[in-house]
């Protein structure tokens, strides 16, 4: 048999008080998906940095093709057909998607970059592979779903024969990923071999040919999906049986807690993105916001939350107007905001565990008394949280930067969920959570809706809205198209209402999208 | 689960403090390779200037005078960074701080002299708050870049200062300057106090190193420093936490402000006890090398402005003894900074230890 394109073996990486990878081994071959499967902290990113050429292993070999390969930089990688997604993209935003194609690649005539050229080659690898993206369109302006084709069309410009893709269906919507693995599938018949990172177990048993678990750094086993199952692929993950859909009580609903009349909100380009919503949400009650992404649901929960001015309507909390109340206040009064970009809004990478987990309360006792901080109270509550949602760190000083993907989304939900609000807005707050994680927040939040809170759920999967929700808006263009009680609606109908209600849309959806970026 | 995490926090402080002190090495060593290169003896060189900077209790003295406006516009600059400010007109803080200085001093001669200098330490300040206000407001409102802005008020305060100095407040006599402080307004010197000949050293430089251990513990322990620095790192996710942006920035530059403020007062009631046309040697503009070198850390200030003092304080005796030109000490200087602010280089010539460090760990 000829030697695997890629080949690992007892990759070994430390990090302070962490053993990320511990001897680790993996073959891949010509023309094979392989998903890497494990744990959030359980060392999938760490691995993939190694042969990306990102991190430097304290032990262990790579080869490719059969020859052993130092990897001392991306550079190296990258000339050897290495391409990496990554789990945080690594776009440069006031770019445009041609010249981050191209960056490190220049096309150039006489040492200086032809930008025409440049274009044409990023439009006709475009073609070529059905990743329909704007070559001239800034990174900022595209919605994340096209960001994510531009990094893939990067990898695929720069020549990669091995396409290491870390969780790229995290923030993708269900079209958009069934898009994602028709190339990917195109990519592997043309004979390149891909790593893919998930959580999400359907998409490890719909399009892997192979399945390799970590967990706690190592490879704990290797399995083929078609001898297994999702909930056997969840007991190698996590070490037990996983309950994939929670049981919930009916709902008792109770005094109105979020009163939203007549909202209209902007975007930063001063265009209508919330053109009008009137909901309530109760004592008790999950509500879920569905809806394709880029239809004003941010918008929505930055007005709710203080962020962003409100045109006209009301938000009143609890029988207060906080229509114009400012982020503090809304904290304050009793918001907490899970925000959909933990990156951006979420965390503040540089601080630690412990100065991360007081934002917003960071003024109030017992952590703060007359401005001077406590940082033994801080600390003991601190550590307290991150026990209880479990965020896997050597340390509470250490930067949230360090930590695993999934680690720092449990960071943010054990603040915000932790602080004990009467309404909790939550956006995305599974993304990137491994299924035990996942199993656990969703009892969270249903344990925080049966104490008599409020939640509101901004949600792109509908499975997450299905299991969750008391009630369901569907939102389409800034307006409530429809609302459903739970257990009402097919995916279908949230899919067809989601996509403006008319059928043809649903699978038209690709197409128009270049057209809807720029009115995301 | 103790060992670990202390052992990482060491580490951390080991790994802080490497980067900067192999660049100063570094721009020692090119430094010497300069001098040899034009004829001269480095080791001479070097020795005589650690003689200078530190041989007797006179040129110490002389170190810690140079050194100290610099740990406060150092100080000053580092704060503003921390809050993800480039405060590149602590000059002109600086003068507005010495001219309110100038002013106070003549008219608090006749109370106590711990009380009367408190006043003109605290209207200094305040004067350089002030200056900062508008650029700070500008930069809060309608997002005025601070480097331009505070640049400009740099120029501003550095001609109202030349105006009053040869009109309104100047003295009798030819030269523009204000009139002479009387001793007992001014900050006592070391000489003073102690007896010993420091030179013309003063309490300056420990209320300098009080005021870093002050900002310090600010940045650590206060919500005032904790948001500065949340803005610094990240805007959007302080604002989600609820921390104003806009004030925050308005309260951090003034802050920096305040302390760039601080020097023009020590230096004017520390040194030269009036006001005059180039009072500073451009102290503002080189806080910003200090707190470059310092890695905005405010207690780092304390050694980088000592460094910078030294090597102007030593540069005379290297003249005189070792035949290099003085101005060899601005080639040091330069170097410092450029493998400060290139700090790869240095992170580049650590790295063979760093491996080693992680493979026993
Ligand atoms: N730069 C770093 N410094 C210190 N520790 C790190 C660093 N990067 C990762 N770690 C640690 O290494 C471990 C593995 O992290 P890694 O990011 O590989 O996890 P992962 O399997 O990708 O998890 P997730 O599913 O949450 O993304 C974690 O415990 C993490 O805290
Ligand atoms: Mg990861």
């Amino acid at each position: 048999m000829a030697s695997p394109l890629l080949e690992l073996r007892n990759i070994t990486k430390r990090f302070p008080g962490v053993l990320a990878n511990d001897s680790v081994s993996l073959k891949l071959n010509k023309g094979e998906i392989v998903a890497l499967l494990g744990e959030n902290g359980a060392g999938k990113s760490t691995l993939m940095n190694v042969v990306y050429g990102l991190l430097s292993p304290d032990g262990g070999e790579v080869f490719v093709d059969g020859e052993p390969v130092e990897l001392k930089s991306p550079r190296q990688a990258i000339d050897l057909g290495i391409g990496m997604v990554h789990q945080h993209f690594m776009l440069i935003e006031p770019l445009t998607v041609t010249e981050n194609i191209v960056l490190g690649n220049e096309p150039t005539t006489a040492g200086v970059i032809d930008i025409r050229k440049a274009r044409a080659d990023v439009v006709e690898i475009s073609e070529r592979y059905g990743l329909a993206v704007d070559p001239d369109a800034k990174i900022i302006d595209l919605p994340v779903g096209a960001q994510q084709r531009v990094e893939i069309l990067k990898a695929l410009y720069r020549g990669a024969r091995i396409l290491i893709l870390d969780e790229p269906t995290a923030v993708l919507t269900p079209q958009e990923v069934k898009e994602l693995f028709g190339v990917v599938r195109q990519l592997v018949t043309e004979g390149l071999a891909v790593v893919l990172i998930t959580h999400k177990l359907e998409e490890v048993m719909a399009s892997s040919d192979r399945v390799v678990v970590m967990r706690d750094g190592k490879v704990v086993g290797e399995t083929k999906p078609s001898d297994t199952d999702m909930s056997g692929l969840a007991r190698m993950m996590v070490g037990r049986e996983v309950v994939f859909r929670i049981e919930k009580k009916p709902t008792v609903c109770g005094d109105t807690v979020l009163n939203v009349r007549n909202l209209k909100v902007l975007d930063d380009r001063h265009l209508e993105a919330v053109k009008g919503m009137t909901f309530d949400i109760c004592a008790g009650e999950i509500v879920a916001i569905a809806g394709v992404s880029g239809n004003g649901q941010t918008q929505l929960i930055e007005a709710l939350t203080g962020l962003r001015k409100v045109e006209e309507g009301t938000i009143s909390f609890l029988g207060n107007d906080i229509t114009h109340s400012s982020a503090r206040q809304t904290i304050d009064a009793g918001v907490s905001h899970v925000p959909e970009d933990r990156h951006r809004r979420g965390l503040v990478l540089e601080f630690d565990l412990a100065e991360n987990m007081i934002l917003g309360d960071h003024r109030k006792p017992p952590f703060t008394k007359r401005g001077i901080m406590d940082p033994q109270a801080i600390a003991q509550i601190t550590e307290e949280r991150v026990e209880e949602y479990d965020v896997r760190s050597p340390s509470i000083r250490i930067a949230a930067a360090n930590l695993s993907g999934g680690n720092q989304q449990k960071l943010v939900l054990a603040r915000e969920v932790g602080r004990n609000p009467e309404l909790l807005v939550a956006a995305q707050p599974t993304r990137g959570l491994d299924v035990g994680a996942i199993e656990f927040v969703h009892s969270r939040i249903l344990a925080e809706r049966d104490s008599g809170k409020g939640v509101l759920l901004v949600s792109l999967e509908l499975e997450e809205v299905q299991s969750l929700a008391d009630r369901i808006l569907v939102v389409f263009e800034g307006r409530i198209v429809k609302e459903f009680a739970a257990g009402q609606a097919s995916d279908e109908e949230l899919g067809y209402f989601m996509t403006g209600g008319g059928g043809t849309k649903l699978t038209e959806n690709s197409d128009t999208e270049g057209g809807e970026s720029n009115d995301a | 689960m103790r060992n670990p995490i202390t052992s990482v926090r060491l580490k951390s402080v080991l790994e802080q403090l490497a980067t900067p002190f192999v660049s100063v090495l570094l721009a020692f060593a090119i430094g010497s390779i300069v001098i040899w290169a034009v004829g001269y003896d480095p080791i001479l060189a070097w020795t005589s200037l650690l003689k200078g900077a530190f041989g007797d209790a006179r040129r110490l003295g002389d170190t810690m005078l140079r050194a100290t406006p610099l740990i406060f516009t150092g100080l000053a600059v580092a704060y503003g960074f921390r809050a993800g400010l480039f405060n590149i007109g602590a000059e002109g803080q600086l003068f507005l701080g010495g001219l309110s200085a100038a002013w106070l001093g003549l008219l608090v001669v006749d109370l106590p002299r711990g009380i009367g200098i408190a006043i003109m330490l605290v209207a200094g300040a305040l004067a350089g708050a002030a200056w900062a206000f508008i650029p700070a407001l500008l930069k809060a409102r309608v997002g005025a870049h601070e480097v331009i802005t505070t640049m400009m008020f740099t120029f501003i305060g550095r001609y109202l200062v030349s105006y009053l100095v040869t009109g309104p407040l100047k003295a009798e006599g030819q030269i523009p300057q204000t009139v002479k402080l009387a001793p007992e307004t001014m900050i006592p010197k070391f000489s003073e106090t102690f007896g010993i000949d420091f030179g013309r050293a003063h309490w300056g430089f420990v209320i300098g190193i009080a005021v870093c251990v002050l900002m310090w513990w600010i940045l650590k322990y206060t919500t005032t420093g904790y948001e500065a620095r949340a803005v610094g790192f990240n805007q959007w996710a302080a604002e989600t936490g609820g921390v104003s942006v806009s004030r925050t920035i308005i309260k951090s530059l003034c802050i920096s402000g305040a302390l760039a403020g601080l020097a023009g007062v020590v230096e004017v009631i520390g040194v030269q006890g009036r006001l005059f046309d180039q009072f500073s040697s451009g102290f503002g503009f080189t806080g910003i090398a200090v707190a470059l070198l310092a890695r905005n850390n405010p207690l780092g200030v304390i050694a980088a402005a000592i460094l910078f003092g030294a090597l102007s304080a030593g540069a005379g005796t290297m003249q005189l003894e070792a035949d290099v030109p003085q101005k060899v000490i601005f080639i040091i200087q330069a170097l410092v900074i450029f493998f400060v602010a290139a700090d790869q280089i240095a992170k580049w010539v650590l790295s063979p230890f760093k491996r080693k460090g992680a493979e026993n760990a």
